[in-house]
């Protein structure tokens, strides 16, 4: 039984209009440490615009971004700022970890670097790259964007699938609640420690 | 950067009688036992007019072949009146890896102070403010020191796990 609709009606799932909001008006946090920075703020320029995408402003508040993008490499010192940072931000929430040393930790195998911020973070996608061109970062959030697009639902329910839950690659794990602090967690700094 | 004055070397050694000399390509270095090393950079300082402290830092002979001494402290010292460059060594050993600090007589070497004992774990006597510069202050080892691993001893990785539902 066909409904003759009106040629200003559209039918679609209301899942698929909040994902084609979200993915289309992605604002990045710039959380730039190191030389990929500055290919993100080339990315940002006129030349490879990134606000062609949606990614209208950087801004440098996490209450105001949904995606994260992490250009450089992340040191030990610096790993729960981006922890902070990321709790901060508002859900829902993407993170893209860019270049070679935000994925594995690069070229800098050394006790102060830490290898893959995925080991910590959630990682929605990896760009390559020491640095990644513009072009890639730009190819980065139209996949991010299909992405959105595939799995994204109104109320969040795909953040809380399983294979979301679990962590990826982090070789150490505290019981209890997640204690961003380290600096006062005694289980931290212990020179017992000997995974790596 | 030039030569320093003959005067200059000739002073240091009147000064302090263990002190010797080495030349390599135009560059000057003095090594001075540890217990004279003040004494030695203010007769330099202040008779010799080395004014400008370029750098300290900090050599680990553990595994160097003929080595006598375990660590080798080099200060570098500019004249920028005359244009000069002199290179005072001091080697120091375990157990006690301490050192007189010439913040006194340099200002500059508050922080590179700061990074030897963050770097190395040399202490210096009379340094303000003795913490670590650039690794955590948690942190309890030493990582320039040859004895230990590059990749580190875990501490790199110790942190808690965010996930989808935790944050």
């Amino acid at each position: 039984m066909a409904v003759e609709l009106p040629e200003n009606v559209v039918v679609g799932k209301l899942d698929a209009l909040a994902s084609w909001c979200r993915k289309n008006s992605l604002w990045p946090m710039p959380f730039a440490t190191a030389c990929c920075g500055i290919e993100l703020m080339a990315t940002g320029a006129s030349k490879h615009d990134i606000a062609r995408f949606g990614a209208e402003v950087f801004r440098f508040s996490p209450r105001q971004c949904d995606l994260m993008i992490v250009a450089g490499r992340v040191v030990m010192k610096m790993l729960p700022v981006l922890q902070r940072i990321w709790q901060q931000m508002n859900e829902p929430k993407w993170c893209i970890s860019m270049g070679a040393c935000a994925s594995t930790g690069g070229v800098f195998d050394t006790y102060s670097v830490v290898q893959g911020i995925d080991r910590f973070i959630p990682v929605d996608m990896y760009l390559p790259g020491c640095p990644p061109r513009p072009e890639q970062l730009i190819q980065g959030i139209i996949d991010l964007q299909d992405k959105i697009q595939r799995e994204g639902t109104l109320g969040g329910a795909e953040f809380r699938t399983k294979a979301r839950q679990e962590p990826k690659r982090a070789l150490v794990e505290l019981t209890g609640l997640p204690q961003i602090d380290s600096a006062r967690n005694p289980v931290i700094w212990s020179s017992e420690v000997k995974s790596h | 950067m030039t030569k320093p004055d003959p005067a200059t070397i000739e002073a240091l050694k009147t000064n302090t009688a263990a002190a010797t000399t080495s030349e390599f390509r135009d560059q000057v270095r003095a090594v001075v036992p540890a217990d004279k090393i003040f004494d030695a950079l203010r007769l330099l300082k202040e008779n010799r007019g080395f004014d400008f402290l370029s750098d300290i830092t900090c050599v680990d002979y553990l595994h160097y072949r003929d080595a006598t001494d375990r660590f080798g402290l080099v200060y570098v010292l500019n004249s920028t009146v005359t244009n000069e460059r002199l290179i005072v060594r001091t080697f120091v050993n375990e157990p006690d890896l301490v050192v007189p600090s010439v913040t006194p007589l340099w200002e500059g070497a508050d922080w590179m102070e700061r990074e030897v004992w963050d770097m190395f774990g040399i202490r210096f006597d009379g340094h303000p403010d003795l913490r670590r510069i650039l690794l955590p202050e948690e942190f309890v080892a030493f990582p320039l020191r040859k004895d230990y691993p590059l990749q580190g001893r875990g501490e790199r990785h110790n942190f808690p796990v965010l996930t989808r539902d935790s944050a």
